[in-house]
Formats: C-alpha cells, sequence, structure tokens
C-alpha cells in the first residue's frame, strides 16, 4: 500500500516538475554548469535539516531544482528496489542502504554524513514525570515508539535491550515524525526520537537524555543511485552533502559529524 | 352539528393561489360525489377528511365526534379517525401480499392475528379474490387491486367511507364491470360514504347528491336530474352536454347579449341561467312555420358524427350545440358554412335564478 | 472499448497481487499470529462501526429527510464531510475533539478515566466516523425518493407513526439499507488513516489487516501479500453473498 502510494506520488511530482523546468534550466549561471532535476529520497528524521541543505544546493546551482522525497527509510527503500526514479537515497541507517547496494541501486559505495543519537521525547513540561528508559515499562503510561522495521524503531529496540526494560508499548508509529507530533500534543506521554527531532520541535517537545551505554548511533549513509536518472547532479549533491558547508547545516540541526 | 352522518364545514388555505372551502353534511347509508375537474381541490378534500391535512378555519365532524376544528384547538389524527379510504392508485404496500395489505388495517388496531386473518380472508372471498390471497400487488390486474383496496379499507368497518377516484386508473370495461362491484358494496355499507370522481357517469350512477367542486368551491348542489337539466356552470352544463346561456329575463323574454329568448316563466326577473338540450332545438332550411317561439337563421360552423346521431355547433347571433338524427342531416344536406333556421319552443328552455 | 478498459482497471491489480502470494508459505502466514490478530480487529472493527451506524445513523437521516428544522443543510454538509476529507485529517480531527487533550476528550478523561485513541474502541470510533456517513446518505436518500402517499393511507387504516415506520416505510427502503450497510461495511474494513493516526498501532489491539499491512511492507513482504489475500477474499465473499440485495437498490 504505502509502496504503491509513495511510487504515484513520486511520478505524479516528476510529472509536476517536468512542467514547471523552464526558467532556472535555460539560464546559463556562472560557475555551475549542472542543469535539471534531482530527487532525492531522505529519512524522516532529516526533514528539516535536508530542506535547508536542498535550498542552499540550489542556491550554489541555479539551474537545479531539487525535490526532497521525506518518508520512513524502509519504505523509501522499497520505492528504490521497485524501481522509483530516485537520484540520492539517504538512510538513517545501514541495513537499508544495505538492501539498497544488494539490489544493485548504489553507484560506488554510500558514505555515512551524519550521525544521530536516541532521546526520549516528551511533552513539554514533561507532565508524567519521565526521567529515563526504566519509566517505558509503566503500564499506566502513553509510550509509543516507532515500527521496528523504520530505523528509529530498530534502534529504540536495541537501547531498551541494553538497559534490560521491557516497555508498555502502546502504539507503534510508521515514522519517526508522526510519533514527534503525538507526543507533542500531550497525546502520548512518552516516545523515543533521535536527538535532532526533539531540537526541532523547540519549545512544544523536551528532551530526556539516554545514557550513551544504553544509547545507539545511529548513522546516516548517503548514496547516489546507480539508476540515476541525472547522475551528474546527484553526485554533486552527495559530495555537497559531504562538504564543510552541508555538514554545518546539519550541526545546526543537531546532527553531528560522522 | 348532525347527530349522525358526516358533517364537513371547512376552509383550507393549500397555496397562496389555492383555497379550498367546502361544506356539506352525508347523512349515514347516503352516497355523496365530489364531482370536478382535475385541481379543482377534490384531493385535498379527501386529504383533509381522512385526517392527513389539517384544515385552517371551520370544523369536520363525524357521528357526534369532532375530527377537526381548529379555533377549538381539536385534531384527531388520520390513524384515530375510524375513516375507511380507498386511494387513487389504490396504495397498496407493494411489499406485502393481498391478505396482509386486507388485514393491515385490522393488525395496526391491535386485532389478534387469527381473528384478523379470517376476517380479512372473508372480505376477499366476497370480492372473488380468494386465490389471490398470497399474490404481490405487482402481480394483480387494476381490477382486482381495486378489489384489494376495497376490502382493505371496508374491513375495519369504518364509519365513513372515501373513496377517491376508484375507477379512474381502469380500462373502459373493467370500468363497467367494477362500477357495479362498487355499487353493491356501497349500498350495503351502513355508515355515510363520499365518493370524488371527474367522471359525471360515475357519479350520476353512484351517487345520491351531486356536488360539484371547481376551484376549490362547491358551485352546484343537487341530484343527477337536477344538475342535467339546470346545470348553473359552464362545467356542469358541459357534463350534462347541455347548452347553457346567462341573461337577463323580465316578462317571459332573455336578454342574452346578442339575441333575446322566450322563456314560458313570466313572473322571473333579473340575472338568470337559461339551458336548452342540444335535442330540443330542430333545424330548417328556410324560415319555420309552427309553433316555436325562439328561431333565428345561423350559421352551421361544425358537425361531428357520433354513432347515429349528429352533432352540429352553430353560430352567430347566439352559438348552441344542435343534436339531430342521421335522417335529419341527410334531408337537408348539412355542411360547415351552410345557413339554416333553428327553432326550439319557449317551453324547452330551463332557467333558473344566477 | 471503454468498458473493458474499466474493467482492466479494476482486475490488473489484483492479478498483481496474485502474482507475488507465495503459496507455498500461505497456510502458515495466514495463521500466524500477527494475521489472525489483526484479522479478528478488523472485523469487530467493521462489524460494530456497522452496527452503530446502523443504531444512530437511521434516525439520523430520518431526521433529516422528514424535518425540517433551519440549518438542516448544514448537517447535510458536515454529515458529508468524513467522505470528503481525507481519513487522516479526519483521524487528527478525531484526535483534537476526543484524544487525551482533546476538547471532549479531556473532561472526560478526568471525569472517568476513559481514553479512545489506543485502544480497540478508538478503532471502532474510527472506522464508524468514516463508514457512518455512506449509510445516512442512502438511507437519506431513499426516504426523500419514496412515495409517502403509501404513510398516508397506513395513517388512515389506522396505523400509529412507529408502526407505519416498521411495517411500510423500512420495508419500503429495505434494498437500499441494505446497499447502505454493504458500503459502510466495506469503508470500515478498509480504514486506514483515521484509524493509525487516531487509535494508533499495536498487534492485537489496535493493528487492523489494513495497519498491519502497511506495517509488513517494509520488513516482511511475503505477510504483506498473504494479509491483501485475505481482505480481497473477505471483502468478495461479502459483496458477493450480498450482491441480490444490493444489486436491487442501486
Amino acid at each position: 500500500m504505502a509502496r504503491t502510494t509513495g511510487f504515484v506520488l513520486v511520478a505524479a511530482l516528476l510529472l509536476l516538475m517536468s512542467g514547471c523546468d523552464n526558467s532556472s534550466s535555460t539560464t546559463a549561471a556562472p560557475g555551475s554548469g549542472l542543469q535539471g532535476d534531482l530527487l532525492v529520497s531522505a529519512a524522516a528524521s532529516l526533514t528539516d535539516a535536508f530542506t535547508d541543505v536542498a535550498a542552499a544546493f540550489e542556491a550554489a546551482n541555479p539551474g537545479v531544482d531539487v525535490l526532497v522525497n521525506f518518508g520512513g527509510s524502509s519504505a523509501l527503500r522499497e520505492q528504490i528496489i521497485e524501481g522509483a526514479p530516485v537520484d540520492v537515497f539517504a538512510s538513517a541507517n545501514m541495513s537499508n542502504m544495505d538492501r539498497v547496494v544488494e539490489a544493485g541501486e548504489v553507484a560506488g559505495e554510500p558514505q555515512i554524513f551524519a550521525t544521530n543519537l536516541l532521546q526520549i521525547a516528551v511533552p513539554a513540561g514533561n507532565p508524567a514525570g519521565i526521567t529515563g528508559l526504566q519509566d517505558f515499562n509503566r503500564q499506566e503510561l502513553l509510550i509509543g515508539l516507532c515500527a521496528e522495521a523504520v530505523p528509529c524503531g530498530d534502534f529504540a529496540r536495541q537501547a531498551l535491550v541494553r538497559a534490560g526494560v521491557v516497555p508498555a508499548v502502546d502504539t507503534y508509529e510508521p515514522d519517526v515524525r508522526s510519533l514527534l507530533t503525538k507526543v507533542e500534543a500531550s497525546e502520548l506521554d512518552a516516545g523515543i526520537t533521535y536527538v535532532t527531532d526533539v531540537a526541532s520541535a523547540g519549545g512544544s517537545v523536551a528532551g530526556v537524555d539516554i545514557p550513551i551505554d544504553h544509547n545507539v548511533v545511529a548513522e546516516y549513509p548517503i548514496a547516489a543511485l546507480a539508476n540515476a536518472p541525472h547522475r551528474d547532479i546527484a553526485d554533486a549533491f552527495v559530495a555537497f552533502v559531504l562538504s564543510d558547508a552541508g555538514e554545518a547545516i546539519l550541526s545546526e540541526y543537531g546532527f553531528s559529524s560522522p | 352539528m348532525t347527530a349522525r352522518g358526516l358533517s364537513v364545514d371547512l376552509l383550507l388555505r393549500r397555496s397562496d393561489t389555492f383555497r379550498l372551502a367546502l361544506d356539506l353534511t352525508i347523512g349515514p347509508g347516503k352516497t355523496i360525489a365530489l364531482l370536478g375537474p382535475n385541481g379543482s381541490g377534490k384531493s385535498t378534500a379527501v386529504a383533509a377528511i381522512a385526517g392527513l391535512l389539517p384544515i385552517d378555519t371551520g370544523e369536520i365532524a363525524l357521528n357526534d365526534t369532532v375530527l377537526d376544528n381548529p379555533d377549538g384547538r381539536l385534531f384527531v389524527p388520520a390513524e384515530q379517525r375510524r375513516i375507511g379510504v380507498v386511494f387513487q392508485d389504490y396504495l397498496l404496500f407493494p411489499h406485502l401480499t393481498a391478505l396482509e395489505n386486507v388485514s393491515f388495517g385490522l393488525r395496526s388496531r391491535r386485532i389478534g392475528r387469527d381473528e384478523a386473518l379470517s376476517r380479512s380472508r372473508e372480505w376477499l372471498a366476497r370480492l372473488g379474490l380468494s386465490e389471490l390471497e398470497t399474490s404481490k400487488p405487482g402481480d394483480l390486474s387494476g381490477g382486482q387491486a381495486q378489489r384489494v383496496a376495497l376490502a382493505r379499507a371496508l374491513v375495519t368497518e369504518p364509519d365513513l367511507l372515501l373513496l377517491d377516484e376508484p375507477l379512474a386508473a381502469l380500462d373502459v370495461t373493467t370500468r363497467s364491470e367494477l362500477r357495479h362491484t362498487l355499487d353493491e358494496h356501497l349500498a350495503a355499507f351502513p355508515g355515510p360514504r363520499m365518493l370524488i370522481t371527474h367522471d359525471p357517469t360515475e357519479a350520476f350512477l353512484l351517487a345520491d347528491e351531486i356536488h360539484i367542486i371547481e376551484h376549490g368551491e362547491i358551485t352546484q348542489s343537487g341530484s343527477a336530474d337536477e344538475i342535467r337539466l339546470r346545470p348553473r356552470t359552464q362545467y356542469a352544463a358541459d357534463l350534462a352536454g347541455s347548452n347553457l346561456v346567462a341573461g337577463v329575463a323580465s316578462s317571459g323574454i332573455v336578454n342574452a347579449g346578442a339575441q333575446t329568448l322566450h322563456i314560458a316563466d313570466d313572473a322571473i326577473r333579473g340575472p338568470v341561467l337559461v339551458t336548452v338540450h342540444p335535442t330540443a332545438i330542430t333545424v330548417h332550411s328556410h324560415a319555420p312555420e309552427g309553433s316555436q317561439r325562439n328561431s333565428w337563421a345561423t350559421t352551421v360552423e361544425r358537425v361531428e358524427q357520433l354513432g347515429s346521431r349528429v352533432r352540429l355547433r352553430t353560430g352567430a347571433p347566439l352559438p348552441l350545440t344542435v343534436e339531430i338524427t342521421e335522417g335529419s342531416r341527410a334531408d337537408l344536406s348539412l355542411e360547415p358554412g351552410a345557413r339554416v333556421w333553428i327553432a326550439f319552443k319557449a317551453t324547452e328552455v330551463g332557467v333558473s335564478r344566477a | 472499448m471503454l468498458g473493458l478498459v474499466g474493467v482492466a482497471f479494476f482486475v490488473l491489480p489484483l492479478l498483481g497481487l496474485l502474482g507475488r502470494v507465495p503459496w507455498s508459505d500461505l497456510p502458515e502466514l495466514m495463521t500466524s499470529p500477527v494475521v489472525a490478530d489483526a484479522l479478528r480487529l478488523s472485523m469487530i472493527a467493521s462489524i460494530s462501526a456497522t452496527a452503530i451506524s446502523l443504531v444512530v445513523g437511521v434516525p439520523l437521516a430520518w431526521l433529516m429527510a422528514r424535518v425540517e428544522f433551519p440549518g438542516r443543510a448544514l448537517l447535510r454538509g458536515i454529515v458529508t464531510l468524513p467522505l470528503v476529507l481525507p481519513p487522516v485529517v479526519g483521524g487528527a480531527a478525531l484526535l483534537f475533539a476526543l484524544g487525551r487533550r482533546g476538547l471532549v476528550g479531556e473532561p472526560l478523561n478526568e471525569a472517568t478515566g476513559l481514553l479512545l485513541p489506543f485502544s480497540t474502541w478508538g478503532v471502532i470510533v474510527a472506522a464508524t466516523f468514516v463508514a457512518m456517513p455512506f449509510l445516512v446518505i442512502t438511507v437519506e436518500g431513499a426516504l426523500r425518493n419514496m412515495d409517502r402517499r403509501y404513510e398516508g393511507a397506513a395513517a388512515t387504516l389506522g396505523a400509529r407513526r412507529w408502526t407505519v415506520l416498521r411495517r411500510v416505510t423500512l420495508p419500503m427502503i429495505g434494498p437500499s439499507l441494505v446497499a447502505g450497510l454493504v458500503l459502510t461495511w466495506a469503508r470500515a474494513f478498509g480504514e486506514f488513516g483515521a484509524t493509525i493516526t487516531f487509535a494508533g498501532n499495536l498487534q492485537g489491539r489496535t493493528q487492523t489487516l489494513p495497519l498491519a499491512v502497511f506495517v509488513a511492507l517494509e520488513s516482511d513482504r511475503d505477510t504483506a501479500v498473504a494479509i491483501s489475500l485475505i481482505m480481497v477474499v473477505v471483502s468478495l465473499a461479502v459483496l458477493v453473498a450480498l450482491r441480490d440485495w444490493w444489486g436491487r437498490a442501486l
């Protein structure tokens, strides 16, 4: 269901893009010979950061239009494997990227461009008084995690195992952003998201740290895809993300450099 | 208020343009016909008496019970009035069998299932419909459906019987068969009965008294003969197949505008309605010699053959419908445009005050 | 020719699905706890939603069809809204109203401890919200279109309002009522967006078949296909079984 929806979405987006391609590609900008569109599939937790990255890349390359498709890394992986015309894939964990590599869809080697840590997200003011992972086994609380197939969910599960906690989960959300939204709305008492997600929510979500011995370092790999329709632009984008300029934007949002 | 029977004196405003005013009584064992063209207010009258439509002012009472009196804040809803209605289109419940339809009224009034069914069966048998007990209305012919509708209304032994165009949906042959059945059962019904129709034959044959309704008002009441001989409106005259002329009478003469007429009554004065039956008028090729005091020359406008009868329409000075035999026509060789003389006696002219 | 295109539109995705079915693993997949729980929840939710829609929806439809009151047109618009809104928006709206911090949900929770999100009742509420409009609209249409003179005839035969409703009105709109119920059930059975947004996703408590497919698609393709197959089979069974009734009404 998600795969097909994603497919249709991507196709529709491409149609739209090809329609409004006009002025930007006909003006030859100084310094950049790149022209055309770029479709990037990026993990949901990269939403705010990559929106800025894309804008910065477009500013540096006026002939280029970047469109970023955000979603759960596993859903994005499926789309690529099924043949979606994506140029760049930025995943929230290695295992999803590995699956894409196995399918022969990656050009060259994926590179880690950022790392992230898990953090407990609670509504502003921490009404349930959460102090750590040990609170996650309290039945009376409303606890949410990402679905296991999603990197955030997989890591959360690992962290809980390390902490020796059996959680009383009330819902497994399809991606980290919908989990965050429910915490923000106080519909959930706590959830495990990334540090960057808590930061992005500003004052409406508070964070409770997970000690480093329980925490899981999420490594974010990025790669241009073998069947990318715009290979040259894809490579340029990957290089940009890995550059100081790219890293600077990412660290603004709480990501750490690899 | 009458001790028994139906008394109606009502005013009902349906819309800005339509208003029904009704004032009539029906004694027990009597059949009244409400006869009028479509749109004259007949269906509104049925709805008001049946309790499906409240009146604006006046009163409807049945056998000493007031059914509707707005000033007295009295309104008895339809389901509490003991009135049997046979509707135009019958309105047999399409999802129920004939037997279930007939027993519907009894079951609604909490009569036990067995008793309701046996009484219903009896009525269906009386109307010759026993084999159709389990048929659905969709499988019945027009005549059969009409009889089921009649049984359905009569089985509850109502105090008043209302029949709204009961024969209208039937073809001519079925209609005359069923008119006979209807007549029998109406005669056997002890209470007052009201028949609503646009068919004068139906009214003339089935009713004791006829009320002609036009544009929401009763324009004439009387027996079939009275209406036929002395119609008071064009519609009534057309029903009776007669000629109707308005004029002013004085000393045995009626001034009808372009023509004066001699009448037998010297005493009557003032505005009158005058009728002459088409068969009372004779046609001649020259000025007739004879005792007819009314005669004039005119032109034939239309000739119509109706079986062995011939109807003519004559023109100025006073257009009239004339009916003669086939033989007479042959003698006179009448064609449209022919100049003829018509004549009729003063005694043949019906006069009534307008 | 265009008709054939129409047929293809419906048949092709079905063929695509059948082409991926892991036939040898099917029995094992279909009896796994994930699938069993999801099927149980889907049946409970869709049947409950249909039942609630019947009990609440028919009187509402009657009100809208038969009673004149100010704002009736607005009410009709509001009732139709769940048909037009994206289900996720519907789920969000339910959250704002009935969630823990919701307009009604918060006082309700504080007074009685009752909480709808993340519970099976939440699934039923979400399914009812998106599906009931089908029943209301169908029944309202049928009530408007029926010949009301039959109700008048029943009244003259002595039937009081409840008897008229029971023995004349409802039987006469019977086929439309059944068609409405089938549509309502089908919509409730397939509901996803409002469920996942309002009730969340937890096996055994809120994870209905559509949610289970969604989750399985990303991790276990075979299970996803097996669940999809179950949904198709159950839906076809219901629709075919009732084809006479709702064919008659439409």
